[in-house]
């Protein structure tokens, strides 16, 4: 078995709100990533998946706070570390994260290489100029971005340009764990299709050990995890492999967000494309019973008042609901 | 311009051609675009950044200027030279935008909204049992309810949401086109089906031709009739969305279509 490189369990974040409120937008999140695999975390606006990519690198700024649970990456424990420690010693080096607005990132005002260079003296400040120009010629050289790029500025960039120059330079280091939020949402379709190439290249260049991708666009997860987690009002709600959670879901939310993939090929417009009625709850004061009871198609009078556990389906696949497996199969099977 | 066996043309454009920048910065945004777009039917205009989608929107919604070419209304040569016939003209095309976000004034509340559509259309003097009667028809088109928003202001609701509201304004409005640029790019993917839904609904209820700008030709497939696809600011290929898209004849068409994920079929990445 493959050594396990990034392993949550039971990590609780919140936001502390102006009026000493607490939203718990990370709810009792286990999750562990192996050697050389891409998890996936999928869900509606607003359900946390942000939150989670925030969290997983253990550097809380205000309102967020941590609140309990563990994450390990490659054998050390940062949860609970200083917030400076953590900085120094753990971002960068050991977990990079691409943020929603990656192509927002770049100092309009400085070079690319200059920008290169406050990166890496931030963690070696004894590094040359001479030695980072080197290494930065040659992480881009291998992602496939021409060496003139070092010279622009972000300005000069297009935004696909400028999105694989912010994930080269997060890969700069050969961090262990790369988190990206929504890497492409904004691009258009061929630009994408570049970022997505790049992820893949990083992994098998060597650059990073394990990726968390995090979008909402299922097509696209399933063509570039291992593993889909899908995540509801702060919880996990299912989880399971690519192709299991994408062909054959389990939990509703995850059936309904499943009904809602729309792709180029011939007999998509003879189905009807299901939306899920609604809108996800208020975190701040959460529904006692399960979360989703209140668009559920298939809800039962004990949903709303019974809190639900994810329950194992074996395989390393789990779900959160009170209906047994069989007989959710069996809803589906009758649709 | 000439009539069809069952539809009419109801916007028209021939050599349609826009021009930005001077000298050697001349680029030709829009290239010689001539379309003919029918009643009550979704037409997709697909292209990737920079081909030209919006820039032949804005002119077919009358906010550029045409360096040449002329565009048509219902088989008349488009005549919106002076402001009164500008205002006379956006009662028939109106549009919704990528950003549902900045569409809103942040002051004002949603009831607002739907207020000021009713004033353009003529009916601010109603009373106010009926106007409510309008706003809840409206709102009930795309599954919102009016009760629950009538009292909130626009950042509170959901993009989605938003979105929707947007489209419940073209339903009061009444336009007879309706340009949708991007409509979906902001909005997360399980609220995207509803918005496409809602199009179609307009069309098939309303009876109005919806133009669709998008980069995503999976949407434009699901819910289109007609199919552009702009490259450089030319149309490269026309024709209906089953033809265009499943067995495309241009080069570019493929491209784009190589380009979007898929599920059933693999996804061929080593062409970028």
């Amino acid at each position: 078995m493959a050594d396990t490189i990034l392993d949550v369990s039971e990590l609780t974040t919140k936001y502390i709100t102006r009026h000493e409120e607490n939203i718990y937008a990370v709810d009792h999140v286990s999750l562990k990533v192996e050697d050389g695999k891409t998890l996936g975390i999928a869900g509606e606006s607003g359900c946390g998946k942000s939150t989670l990519a925030l969290s997983l690198m253990g550097y809380y700024f205000p309102p967020l706070h941590y609140s309990s649970g563990e994450i390990i990456i490659d054998g050390r424990n940062i949860s609970g570390m200083d917030p400076d420690d953590v900085r120094k010693t753990v971002l960068g080096n050991e977990i990079a994260y691409i943020p929603q607005s990656a192509m927002n990132a770049l100092n309009p005002t400085q070079k690319v290489i200059s920008i290169v260079e406050d990166v890496i003296k931030a963690h070696e400040p004894s590094t040359s100029k001479k030695q980072i120009y080197a290494l930065a010629k040659e992480t881009f050289k291998r992602l496939g971005l021409p060496e003139e790029v070092l010279q622009k500025y972000s300005t000069e960039l297009s935004g696909g340009m400028k999105q694989r120059t912010v994930i080269a330079i997060s890969v700069i280091l050969s961090p262990i764990v790369l988190i990206a939020d929504e890497p492409s949402s904004a691009l258009d379709v061929t630009s994408q299709k570049m970022v997505i190439k790049m992820l893949r290249q990083l992994m098998d260049h060597g650059y990073i050990k394990a990726l968390i991708f995090i979008t909402h666009e299922l097509p696209l997860l399933y063509n570039v995890t291992d593993d889909i987690m899908v995540m509801y009002a702060g919880q996990i709600v299912e989880k399971g492999s690519a192709k299991e959670l994408v062909f054959d879901p389990l939990h509703p939310y995850s059936k309904g967000l499943m009904g809602s993939i729309i792709v180029p090929e011939s007999g998509l417009r003879d189905v009807k494309l299901t939306a899920i009625p609604g809108v996800p709850p208020n975190l701040k004061d959460p529904p006692s019973g399960c979360r989703f009871a209140e668009r559920c198609k298939y809800v039962r009078p004990t949903c709303k008042v019974t809190a639900v556990e994810l329950s194992d389906a074996g395989h390393g696949r789990a779900y959160r609901c009170i209906i047994p497996e069989a007989e959710l199969r069996e809803i589906y099977a009758n649709e | 311009m000439q009539m069809s066996d069952e539809k009419r043309v109801i916007l028209g454009t021939s050599g349609l051609t826009k021009v930005f920048g001077l000298g050697r910065n001349k680029t030709r945004a829009v290239d010689n675009v001539t379309i003919d777009l029918y009643e009550s039917e979704i037409v997709s205009i697909v292209g990737e950044s920079g081909s030209g989608k919006t820039t032949l929107a804005k002119m077919l919604l009358g906010l550029l200027k045409p360096t040449e070419g002329e565009i048509y209304f219902q088989g008349q040569l488009r005549d919106i030279r002076s402001r009164k016939k500008k205002k006379e003209y956006w009662k028939n095309i109106q549009a919704i935008f990528q950003d549902p976000f900045s569409a809103y004034n942040t002051f004002q509340k949603i009831d607002a909204v739907l207020l000021d559509c009713l004033r353009m259309r003529g009916d601010g003097k109603l009373p106010q049992a009926q106007k409510i009667e309008l706003m809840t028809e409206a709102c009930s088109f795309v599954n919102l309810k009016f009760a629950e928003l009538t009292n909130k202001y626009p950042f509170e609701l959901s993009g989605g949401q938003m979105q929707r509201l947007m489209i419940a304004r073209i339903f009061l409005l009444n336009p007879k086109i309706l340009v949708a640029d991007e409509p979906t790019s902001m909005i997360d993917a399980c609220s995207r089906a509803t918005i496409l839904d809602e199009l179609m609904k307009l069309r098939d209820e309303a009876g109005m031709t919806v133009i669709f700008i998008t980069h995503d030709i999976g949407l434009a497939y699901y819910v289109s009739d007609t199919v552009y696809i702009m490259e450089q600011g030319k149309v490269v290929e026309r024709g209906t969305a089953d033809a265009c898209i499943l067995n495309p004849q241009e080069a570019y068409t493929q491209r784009l279509i190589n380009d979007v994920p898929k599920i059933h079929e693999e996804w061929d990445l080593s062409t970028v």
